[in-house]
């Protein structure tokens, strides 16, 4: 077990890769390492989730940041999760369920090892970021039965309606203010500073701004950037444990820089293999990645010149591209909207009206839906998502299922076929709509 | 009076019937009349009842209905109730709902309600989120706003006020329910040979369509009914059956774990009857007074947070002595995430407390029972030869 880093990293090797992508990787290597080390270096560990992190606030009170899901991603990539999860069925978890919190159970049974090879800490508080999944709240339960240590509850209400009202926010407000920070300067006996809290805001203010900037590039043809494959390594920083660091001010930084060189140099997104060659194929996805096989999945698409432009699974941890920024002057305030405004806390309608403004402005073919069988805050309502888009931008939309962890459900040559028939029907449109286009081309 | 095959025999075709022309009836018998529909687990119907609504249970399609459409909306890996739902709904067997009400319970249920304001846009829709702090100066002031708000959309949509006063009176006609509730639930429990599960069950389920106050007089004449009947005492062992607090098991089902040699003595069906576990004060401020209710006199279940560690699954440990069971059956739906995550946990606590259980899956149309049989009727021998071991 402990020789794999090291054969990830010889598998590295042959995959081309960005600065960005490189001090990226060093962040997360450091951040495991400050994690493994975080009981002898006397530092308190904070166990909590992306969607509604509350990454400032922990750094007020010293606690290092781990993130159960970004673990199951590791695992995921790292081939290690499908035997994890078959380890939690095998201690009586249903197959139904969840395959991050399977992923995570089985790991904790097979020693709890990070990717550097060393066993996680115990946490010494669960803070249950209950943000736009159910699931959370039974898998810090869970977390909590098998750690015995203080649990944090944050309920964030849904946005049912498609706003966030008075109500909502004063109650996460008060809970932050009344249980949340109280709970925390005593798990970590550091005192509350809200001063320190708008700084780390305001750090996140300026990556989120550069983020944006990023991700918006894709509005360019040809788009220098992957919005899903490569969004996920965009994201990382400001997802996880680096959200308000000069890291990560930094990481945004270079790859703002290096995606203007891009432009500059008319280059679409870089790949696996190099730079993608023509963009053929210009798509909206809705809906988390495989991760088992992410390299092989990503492949059926730039193979195809396929780009994804936008992406709503690039907006779980928190969407920025519609104004939203972390804001020092309302601190409490700004993390309560920040946490109600993640894509999954979203209602349906909303979720329709941003996917649809993402064909209409990116100038996409089209909406894929890949659906996740273990994440039914994203997959439930999918179909039904996917043909309002269709409606309401006149634009093909297609659907393939996939898992985000579990092997078991990621089917190459089933999700390659159906992309094959959707790049199909997307030429049959625009053949189809050639001669209405040049009929009426004085229009 | 009625006899108990009477009243029974009512609530099994308000069962069947999936028109729901009881409510259709009640909505044509005087005008402006509105019907507001609510999926399990608990929304405050007391609200409904004081705008002069009809509050009514929607649970599914059973294994009554063949999903043609409700099966394009959703993944196979999806549970059956929101196929079936859907299904009512776009058959048209949905079309006297003035509103529909989504309890916060899962992510399907949840985004359920987004389908519904997509796909039937004429409906008044609400989402009830439902607080998982339970400090009253926190998660007590964001329920009574979620409440009053409530209040207001249903004023809105009946076009006249609904004074404290009429909250009053509706809270104590629906503690005049409860209360009737759990006399028979305490009845079953003393004597479930009386009781069988499949009544209970349909006694509970005529009050998902049937008015409150008709509802409570069929109950009471149930009470009395049944204290005039003869049913003979099976060797039988006494189980509390946990997880069905959503999608519905088939009637078959129940009566299957009954026929295998199980009484069932405690249950988690149709919790929007009994979630309220004391009388709510039908005097002072009734939207505090339902929120005080639901933050500290609710039960407990796999979709509210329980605070304490030491708390979790002891509602079931509880059951389980108060009743006298001897076992517990974990029935969830397939694809349930509340009660299969749920599950080991309460396993466990099940275990450590020396209870004996079994678990298995079902989905609302499951047909074949000759599995669930063998399986609590194997159950059912165990428990008696570890009993007089």
């Amino acid at each position: 077990m402990s020789d794999k880093p090291a054969n990830q990293s010889a598998a590295d090797q042959d995959v081309v890769k960005d600065d960005s992508m490189l001090k990226q990787k060093a962040m997360m290597a450091a951040h495991y390492d400050r994690l493994t080390e975080a009981p002898a270096a006397g530092h308190k560990v904070c166990s909590t989730f992306v969607p509604g992190n509350l990454n400032e606030l922990l750094m007020c009170f010293d606690l290092v940041n781990n993130l159960p899901e970004i673990n199951a991603i590791q695992n995921g990539l790292r081939k290690l999760s499908g035997d994890y999860v078959k380890e939690a069925e095998r201690l009586g978890h249903s197959e139904d369920v969840c395959t991050y919190v399977k992923s995570d159970i089985g790991m904790m049974a097979k020693g709890n090892l990070s990717p550097n090879g060393k066993p996680l800490p115990d946490p010494d508080l669960l803070l249950l970021s209950y943000t736009g999944c159910f699931t959370f709240m039974k898998w810090f339960e869970l977390l909590r039965e098998q750690y015995q240590c203080e649990t944090i509850m944050l309920h964030t209400p849904y946005q049912a309606d498609g706003k966030i009202t008075r109500n909502m926010r004063d109650y996460m407000v008060k809970q932050l203010k009344e249980d949340v920070i109280p709970k925390l300067e005593k798990v970590s006996g550091v005192k509350f500073d809200i001063d320190r809290l708008r700084e780390y805001l305001a750090a996140s203010a300026k990556a989120e701004e550069n983020l944006v900037w990023v991700l918006e590039s894709a509005k360019r043809r040809p788009s220098p950037i992957d919005a899903y494959f490569g969004g996920i390594y965009y994201i990382g920083p400001i997802f996880g444990a680096f959200r308000g660091t000069e890291d990560a001010i930094d990481y945004y930084d270079t790859l703002r820089e290096e995606v203007q060189q891009r432009i500059d140099n008319g280059q679409g997104p870089i790949t696996p293999e190099g730079d993608l060659g023509e963009e053929k194929y210009r798509l909206v996805v809705e809906g988390p990645p495989n991760y088992t096989s992410f390299r092989d999945f990503w492949k059926m698409f730039y193979d195809e010149g396929a780009v994804v432009v936008a992406s709503s699974y690039t907006k779980v941890g928190g969407v920025y591209d519609f104004g939203f920024r972390h804001d020092p002057e309302r601190p409490l305030e700004t993390l309560a909207d920040y946490c109600m405004g993640v894509y999954t806390n979203l209602g349906l309608p909303q979720r329709v009206e941003m996917l649809s403004t993402y064909v209409e402005d990116y100038e996409a073919d089209g909406l894929l839906v890949n659906s996740i069988k273990s994440c039914n805050s994203f997959s439930a309502g999918q179909l039904p998502i996917l043909r309002a888009v269709e409606d309401r931008t006149g634009k093909p939309g297609a659907f393939i299922e996939t898992d985000l962890v579990d092997p078991r459900y990621f089917s190459p040559a089933n999700v390659k076929n159906r992309l094959e028939s959707y790049f199909q029907m997307i030429d049959q449109k625009r053949a189809g709509a050639r001669p209405a286009k040049a009929a009426g081309g004085a229009a | 009076m009625a006899k108990c095959e009477e009243i029974v025999a009512r609530c099994q075709a308000l069962f069947e019937d999936l028109d729901f022309q009881a409510v259709r009836d009640w909505k044509d018998a005087a005008p402006g009349r509105k019907a507001i529909g609510y999926m399990p687990i608990y929304v405050p119907r007391e609200i409904v009842h004081a705008a002069g609504m009809l509050p009514v249970g929607i649970l599914g399609g059973g294994d009554q209905i063949e999903v043609i459409h409700g099966d394009a909306y959703y993944q196979s890996y999806i549970c059956r109730i929101p196929r079936s739902t859907i299904e009512l709904g776009l058959s048209g067997r949905l079309d006297f709902l003035d509103g529909m009400m989504f309890p916060s319970i899962c992510d399907v249920i949840r985004n359920l309600s987004g389908m519904w304001q997509l796909m039937f846009p004429e409906v008044y829709v609400r989402y009830f989120d439902v607080p998982q702090n339970y400090a009253d100066s926190v998660g007590g002031v964001f329920y009574a706003n979620e409440l009053a708000a409530l209040r207001h959309d249903l004023e809105e949509l009946g076009g006249m006020e609904i004074t404290d006063e009429a909250l009053r009176r509706s809270i104590a006609i629906y503690n005049e329910n409860r209360q009737l509730v759990r006399r028979l639930y305490q009845l079953r429990a003393e004597a479930p040979w009386l009781v069988p599960a499949s009544e209970a069950y349909l006694l509970l389920r005529a009050g998902m369509v049937l008015p409150v106050e008709d509802h409570s007089a069929l109950l009471r004449d149930y009470l009395a009914a049944i204290e005039l009947e003869d049913r003979p005492m099976r060797d039988n062992c006494r189980i509390v059956l946990t997880g069905v607090f959503c999608e519905q098991p088939p009637l078959p089902l129940v009566k299957s774990i009954e026929l295998s040699g199980c009484y069932v003595v405690d249950d988690d069906f149709l919790l929007v009857t009994r979630w309220l576990t004391d009388d709510v004060p039908s005097e002072g401020d009734p939207i505090q007074n339902l929120a005080a209710a639901f933050l500290h006199k609710s039960m407990s279940t796999a979709a509210k947070y329980e605070p304490d560690l030491h708390e979790k699954g002891q509602h079931l440990v509880r059951a389980v002595r108060e009743t006298g069971a001897e076992g517990v059956i974990f029935a969830a739906p397939s694809f349930c995430d509340p009660a299969l995550l749920d599950r080991p946990m309460l396993q466990r606590v099940l275990a450590d407390a020396g209870i004996p259980f079994i678990a298995f899956k079902y989905a609302e149309n499951s047909g074949q029972m000759q599995p669930i049989r063998e399986q609590a009727g194997t159950f059912a021998d165990s428990i008696k030869l570890w009993s007089e071991a």
